[in-house]
């Protein structure tokens, strides 16, 4: 019938909310689950990438364990969750990346910051490590980081489409037309607004049966955190490039101040979800993937430490480990967004915009 | 807490005594509520209810028209049919109006009526995230406010003298305490968990009741309370209970074992006989008698038959219908026999007559020479596969309660009222509903007269 235990009892779950719906109001996945009597694994991929795990279901369910009906929407979709990044994750052999993602996400970012001193090391003689002049590119030329970063962000690229596109034609979804315009747009104000992590619009639940909303500020934190650094580092290649302005720059200017606030979000916002992770009821978490859950966030925080340490430090003879480390943290960030908890927005954002469609259709 | 120092003591921890634990709380008294259940399982029937029933003059973003009092007064006193109290009931109902608004200023938050529940739509306000969400709510102002509240801590007996409260004994914590308040109410709903208490009254049958939803409503306040002096209402015969599935757990399986097909199909016994019109009005004008109807037949078990047709017409519920090819092989799954249910099958669609089907109005398809006939959606069982659920009496809540006043004080056996004693919710209902159901009154009857007892505990209390 279902492909694994976990789709067996997602199914099984389905079967009870369709037949109770009370939870109909909280979020996005229980109206999907009304518009079907019958759920195939496709479906219950489905299901589970457009839950949020705000929770609210769990704390509000009559059914919940211990109840003999043992109904525990968030982990169980979770689970299942977790099973279709590894799923879809391409090429193939890769997959089992998702296994001991923790470990796995470990190692590469070990390598790659250990490839970067070495690099240094052997590209000029040990000392240049331990300049301070404050010039990454004595270090290494603006050419070559550019290019290795160009190269990895083109594989991961294609690595992430090609997963997207295994998630797409796995739930069912067709191509998007004209007239599913109105529904992107939609997905796109619900995904980063991250209305479903409201609880139905108190905030989540995450330790107990109160509700609060600080998941989703960190979680914003942590995303607009990564794309202001992101927009910094496009800022900085203008510069570079187009505007013949290497760096360093002024905290004033665009580079700096993108990074800077970037950054600042970037380390607070991770904090936050790693504390609330651990914090959260246990019951609602799928315990084996601890491990691909807090390796994401660490390599977050670690991009966001190193790269303010980077700026602040910038002028003594820690730059060079600095920048080995992070342009190594950031190098592995990159290289294992499609075999790491990265691929859960990317699926969030497909299952809104399917949810969208649908709910446009009025099915 | 100062066990001597205590203004209102609340018995019970669901919506009745949540709704009068925060009214006490508001009126500047100390509160301490004592439930005899989990954590988890705190609020016992309240934790599976999803919408309430209040009065009010408009449509608003989750109802979709006016419900008047005298509408809402009309539909109480045909469920009823007469048995209410109607001063007593028109009072609720006064109340329920303003309970809208003071419910949600507790935290407690609505929705619009459900998918499949449309008809409710005017009338009943729907909890967003359903019973317990709504709990949850108002445990947490509760919490917030002050209330002191203890879980697996039930009342065991009352000291009552005069009308007069002076003690009640409980197990707080796990530890024998015996404690003064100034003002008591009762609000530990009714005794359907006390299989024992219904078989005084059902007999044997009553081992064959499922009960829908807590197992704590054992009813030991109330028989405490009657004991003691304080007037009866209602009788014991008298509950909400109707047809779910037999598959259903002895307790607390809750709404999803319930079945709304009875309209599509026929109904028969264990010898394999119908045995009452089903199609005779609206299901949601007709589900609350065949709790009834099937506590009256042999064992206490029916099946609900139908055929391909139907299958996708009604919600859909928790265990799968029993499925066969033809009607002889679908009765020996059911360990009926086949001649029998064959005979009656054949005889149901001899007798069906033409018409167009329309399950959201009364049509013209029923049966003809038949008894009992079918009055409306009447097919012919004639599209295999075939289907059936096993049905049993699932016992909701029952009605015999405690007398009260317009101040939801207890009235006393020999005339007069309690001094310091209130009640509220199950408890009570039985004094505005002797009989029959109102989907969402249940919740009305635990807010409006559990806000009354709270405001009224604590006015004795000062
Ligand atoms: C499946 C189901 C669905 C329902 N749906 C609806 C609906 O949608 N709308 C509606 O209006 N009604 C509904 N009802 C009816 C509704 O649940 C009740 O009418 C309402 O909850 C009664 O509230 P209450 O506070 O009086 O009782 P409860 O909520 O049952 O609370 C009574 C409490 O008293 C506690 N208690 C018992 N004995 C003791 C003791 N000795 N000491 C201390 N505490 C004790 C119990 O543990 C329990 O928590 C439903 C009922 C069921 C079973
Ligand atoms: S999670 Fe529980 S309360 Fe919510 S729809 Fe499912 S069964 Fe009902
Ligand atoms: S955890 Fe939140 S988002 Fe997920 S199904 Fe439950 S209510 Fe919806």
């Amino acid at each position: 019938m279902h492909a694994s235990d976990n789709l067996a009892e997602a199914d099984r779950l389905t079967t009870v909310c369709n037949s109770c719906r009370y939870c109909e109001g909280l979020c996005a996945v229980f109206p999907a689950m009304e518009m079907r009597r019958a759920f195939d694994d496709g479906d219950l991929n489905y299901l589970a990438n457009l839950c949020h795990g705000c929770g609210a279901c769990y704390v509000d369910c009559q059914f919940s364990p211990p109840h003999e009906f043992d109904v525990n929407v968030p982990k169980v979709l979770a689970q299942v969750r977790g099973d279709s990044y590894r799923a879809y994750a391409w090429p193939g052999f890769l997959q089992p990346l998702f296994d001991r993602n923790g470990m796995a996400i470990s190692i590469v970012a070990a390598l790659s910051v250990a490839i970067f001193i070495l690099g240094f090391v052997l590209w000029h003689d040990p000392d240049v490590l331990f300049t301070d002049g404050g010039n990454f590119y004595r270090l290494m030329p603006h050419n070559v980081m550019a290019g290795i970063f160009l190269a990895v962000t083109a594989f991961t690229v294609v690595a992430l489409t090609m997963g997207f596109r295994n998630f797409w034609r796995d739930i069912g979804a067709n191509g998007l037309k004209g007239e599913d315009t109105p529904s992107l747009w939609q997905a796109i104000k619900d995904a980063s607004s991250l209305r479903y992590l409201d609880g139905g619009g108190v905030g989540c639940y995450n330790e107990d049966e109160r509700p609060t909303d600080r998941r989703r500020i960190y979680h914003h934190l942590t995303f607009y955190g990564f794309m202001l650094c992101f927009a910094a580092t496009t800022a900085g290649s203008v510069y570079h490039y187009l505007l013949a302005m290497p760096a360093p720059y002024d905290w004033y200017q665009l580079p700096k101040l993108l990074g800077t606030l970037g950054g600042i979000g970037l380390i607070a916002g991770p904090i936050g979800l790693l504390v609330a992770k651990f914090k959260r009821e246990p019951d609602m978490l799928d315990t084996a993937r601890l491990g691909m859950d807090t390796g994401f966030i660490l390599m977050l925080l670690l991009t966001g430490l190193s790269g303010m340490a980077l700026m602040l430090l910038r002028v003594t003879p820690a730059m060079g480990i600095l920048l080995a480390l992070h342009l190594g943290v950031v190098f592995a960030l990159f290289l294992s967004m499609p075999y790491s908890k990265f691929v859960h927005g990317l699926y969030r954002f497909g299952a809104l915009t399917r949810y969208a469609i649908e709910r446009r259709a009025g099915h | 807490m100062d066990r001597d120092a205590i203004d209102v003591l609340v018995v019970g921890g669901g919506n009745a005594a949540l709704c009068a634990a925060i009214a006490a709380r508001r009126a500047g008294r100390s509160v301490l509520v004592l439930e005899a259940a989990p954590k988890f399982y705190r609020g016992g029937n309240t934790r599976h209810t999803r919408n309430m029933r209040c009065a009010h003059d408009a449509a608003t973003d989750f109802l979709t028209g006016p419900y008047t009092e005298d509408e809402f007064w009309d539909d109480l006193y045909r469920v009823t049919e007469g048995h209410t109290d109607e001063a007593l009931a028109r009072h609720m109902i006064a109340l329920s109006k303003p309970m809208l608004n003071w419910i949600t200023e507790q935290g407690v938050r609505f929705q619009p009526s459900l998918g499949g529940t449309l008809s409710l739509g005017r009338t009943n306000s729907f909890f967003l995230g359903g019973g317990r969400a709504m709990l949850n709510a108002l445990y947490l102002t509760a919490e917030k406010l002050g209330v002191e509240v203890h879980y697996d801590s039930p009342v065991l007996d009352f000291d009552i003298e005069g009308g007069q409260c002076r003690s009640v004994t409980a197990r707080i914590d796990g530890e024998m305490r015996t404690i003064r308040a100034k003002s008591v109410v009762a609000a530990a709903g009714g005794f359907e968990a006390n299989i024992e208490w219904l078989k005084e009254h059902w007999g044997p049958p009553a081992d064959n009741f499922l009960i829908r939803g807590t197992p704590y409503n054992r009813g030991d306040i109330l028989k405490r309370l009657l004991e003691k002096g304080i007037a009866p209402v209602s009788d014991p015969t008298q509950c909400h209970a109707v047809a779910i599935d037999a598959r259903a757990p002895k307790f607390d399986g809750g709404i999803i074992t319930r079945l709304d097909c009875v309209v599509f199909g026929i109904v028969v016994n264990k010898n394999a006989q119908r045995f009452y019109d089903e199609g005779e009005d609206f299901w949601p004008k007709r589900y609350a008698i065949w709790g009834r109807l099937v506590a009256a037949q042999p064992d206490q078990i029916a099946y609900i038959i139908f055929d391909a047709h139907s299958l996708e017409l009604f919600m859909p519920s928790l265990y799968p219908p029993v499925t066969a090819e033809t009607i002889a092989r679908l009765a020996e799954k059911l360990e009926l026999s086949s001649e029998a249910l064959t005979a009656t099958v054949n005889r149901f669609n001899a007798s069906v007559r033409e018409g167009t089907f329309d399950h959201t109005v009364f049509d013209d398809c029923r049966t003809e020479g038949l008894d009992p006939p079918k009055s409306h959606w009447a097919r012919r069982l004639e599209q295999p596969p075939y289907y059936a659920y096993p049905v049993r009496p699932g016992i909701t809540f029952t009605y015999l309660g405690t007398k009260v006043d317009k101040q939801a004080r207890m009235q006393l056996a020999g005339g007069g009222s309690a001094a310091n004693l209130f009640a509220a919710g199950e408890i009570m209902a039985g004094n505005v509903l002797g009989r029959g159901y109102a989907a969402g009154i249940g919740m009305t009857i635990g807010s409006v007269f559990g806000r009354i007892a709270g405001e009224e505990a604590a006015k004795h209390a000062r």
